[in-house]
Parts: C-alpha cells; sequence; structure tokens
C-alpha cells in the first residue's frame, strides 16, 4: 500500500519512471502539460504500489514530489 | 501511511529545472540538497560553480552562490574558503569545465590538499555549447567536432579524472560513481556525503566524479543514454572509491 504525488508541470516526459516502477503502474497519459508534453500519470486501481520509491530517485525533474508508503 | 521521499528543503521554494529531458544534472542536484540537509549545512553553505550547465546549480539550491570563470571554481573557492574557514564551501562543476578548461586549478586545489569538496559532472561531451569532444570523450565516440570518432592520433586519449585527483598527495577523498540505476544513485549519495564530511573533519579535498548522461548532444532516448552510461562508460570509467584517507 503505498501512493506517489506526480507534479505534472514539472514532468517533461523522459518516460524513465515509466520502465523503473517494478509493478508498471505509471504510463504515458493522453494528456498534455503546459510545456505540450504527453505527461506521465500513475493508475493504481488495484493499490499495488509498495512505496519504494525507485521512480521518485530516478526522476531528474523532481516531478514525483511525494512517496507515501 | 508514512512519507518516504520528499522535495529536498535545500531547494528552493518552486523551482523548475531548466535541463533538457532525462538530464542526470537534476538527480545530482537533488542528492547534493539531500546531503546538506542532513549535514545540516543549508545555513553554513558557500558554493562555486563556473560555466556549463552545471552553472543553473544556484536557481535551484537555496545557498549563497559565487559565480566563478570558466574552469575556475575551486580557484575561487579557495578564496572563499581561505577567507571564511568556519564555511562549508563545496564546487560543482562538467567535465569539460573542470578536467579541460579549469585541469590545472583543479588538479592544484587537490595537490595543495585544499580542504573543500568538489564534485564533477562527466558526461563525455561539452553539453551548453552543442556536444563537442571533450576531455573525456571516450576512443570511437562521434561528437559534432569529431565527426568520424575520436582517434588517438589526432585528439589523443579520454581523462580518467578520478584516478588523477586520487594520486594527489593533498586528496583525502576521490570516487567515482554513476547516476543509471537506483543501486547507483543509492551509492552516488553515500560518496557525496563523504565528500562533504571529509570537509567537516578538516581532513583535505574530498572529490566526486559523477557519471552523467547527455540524451540531446548523444542523440539518444534517455533509456538508451542510461544503456550507454553502463555498458560503455563503466567498462571505461570504472566506479569506485580510489583514495580514502582514515
Amino acid at each position: 500500500m503505498g501512493k506517489i504525488v506526480i507534479d505534472q508541470n514539472r514532468c517533461k516526459s523522459c518516460y524513465i519512471c515509466t520502465t523503473t516502477c517494478p509493478k508498471g503502474l505509471i504510463k504515458k497519459s493522453d494528456k498534455t502539460n503546459r510545456l505540450g508534453d504527453y505527461m506521465v500519470e500513475f493508475v493504481d486501481e488495484k493499490n499495488e504500489c509498495i512505496g519504494c520509491a525507485m521512480c521518485a530517485k530516478r526522476c531528474p525533474d523532481m516531478a514525483i514530489t511525494e512517496v507515501w508508503r | 501511511m508514512q512519507q518516504v521521499f520528499s522535495i529536498p528543503k535545500s531547494m528552493k521554494k518552486d523551482f523548475r529545472y531548466t535541463f533538457c529531458p532525462g538530464c542526470d544534472h537534476g538527480i545530482a542536484i537533488r542528492l547534493v540538497a539531500e546531503v546538506l540537509d542532513e549535514l545540516g549545512l543549508r545555513e553554513n553553505t558557500i558554493s562555486s560553480t563556473s560555466v556549463g550547465c552545471s552553472v543553473f546549480l544556484y536557481d535551484f539550491l537555496d545557498i549563497d552562490c559565487v559565480e566563478a570563470p570558466h574552469g575556475r571554481a575551486l580557484a575561487s573557492a579557495t578564496g572563499v574558503k581561505r577567507a571564511r574557514p568556519d564555511k562549508f564551501v563545496f564546487t560543482y562543476s562538467g567535465d569539460g569545465d573542470f578536467a579541460s578548461i579549469g585541469l590545472a586549478e583543479s588538479m592544484h586545489s587537490a595537490l595543495r590538499g585544499e580542504n573543500l569538496s568538489a564534485i564533477c559532472i562527466n558526461n563525455t561531451t561539452y553539453g551548453m555549447t552543442g556536444g563537442q569532444l571533450g576531455p573525456t570523450t571516450m576512443m570511437g565516440q562521434v561528437t559534432t567536432t569529431s565527426p568520424t570518432g575520436r582517434n588517438a592520433e589526432y585528439f589523443g586519449y579520454p581523462i580518467k579524472i578520478a584516478e588523477h585527483i586520487a594520486l594527489c598527495d593533498g586528496t583525502a577523498f576521490s570516487a567515482r560513481v554513476a547516476l543509471d540505476s537506483v543501486a547507483h544513485i543509492n551509492e552516488a549519495k553515500k560518496a557525496i556525503k563523504k565528500a562533504f564530511q571529509t570537509q567537516l573533519d578538516g581532513k583535505g579535498f574530498g572529490f566526486v566524479e559523477i557519471l552523467s548522461s547527455c540524451p540531446t548532444n548523444w542523440h539518444m532516448t534517455p533509456e538508451e543514454a542510461h544503456e550507454r552510461v553502463r555498458n560503455e562508460m563503466i567498462p571505461i570509467f570504472p566506479l569506485g572509491v580510489f583514495k580514502e584517507v582514515n
């Protein structure tokens, strides 16, 4: 049981987090942010997030601002 | 629930990185901010950065900074530290700045054993000016000024900065780390913390070389760039601690 908070205006669409998440819970979104980038979104319908914070540690833009476990 | 990750307090409020997508500078600056938080140094720190993408550090960190001429970060940091020995002083520069333009200043700071901490981001190219051949460009690597790849006859060989700094007698700590995986990022943070602690203990020069990717100038996606760090850079620039004075 965990959750993350994404600041979508910081996301620059490098998609490192999408390949880092061990559960594959971060996906490309079909919406754009203020930079015009297709940002990422956190989809966790089955409460699978373990709060490992690997996404936040690898995010180069600190767009993942909070991780809770 | 317990919060296991938050933005370090040493970051400026509402900062937004201006680096290219996937650039490892963002991670390196976060690690520096986390270490400053953990050691409680934010109010007592003066940093010195010279020229390159690394210079944006003072847009994001909430600390006092001196801007030095190109390559002279350690020269101005020497002055700051000698004038204010009570302050914590560190420099943050790229490989072109640290090991080409400022090689004399960097090397002699280590030889003098200045009680400073230095961080060098090695991305094997001059990132800000458009990806020219730098002092750490690998053999065969294509850059804008070596379109057929680096060759020894014309360009010579890349410098291994951490090993060279470790050979200086004044160096107390010298390590090379990478940012291509979570495990390596954790090790990088430990190395930065040790280099900073070395200065607090008054042991001498602490140095960390951080292998970083430059997706824009390598013409790769961020993931491909990290693959390159893993498969091409680490075999040439081995990770590890090369000198540690106890």
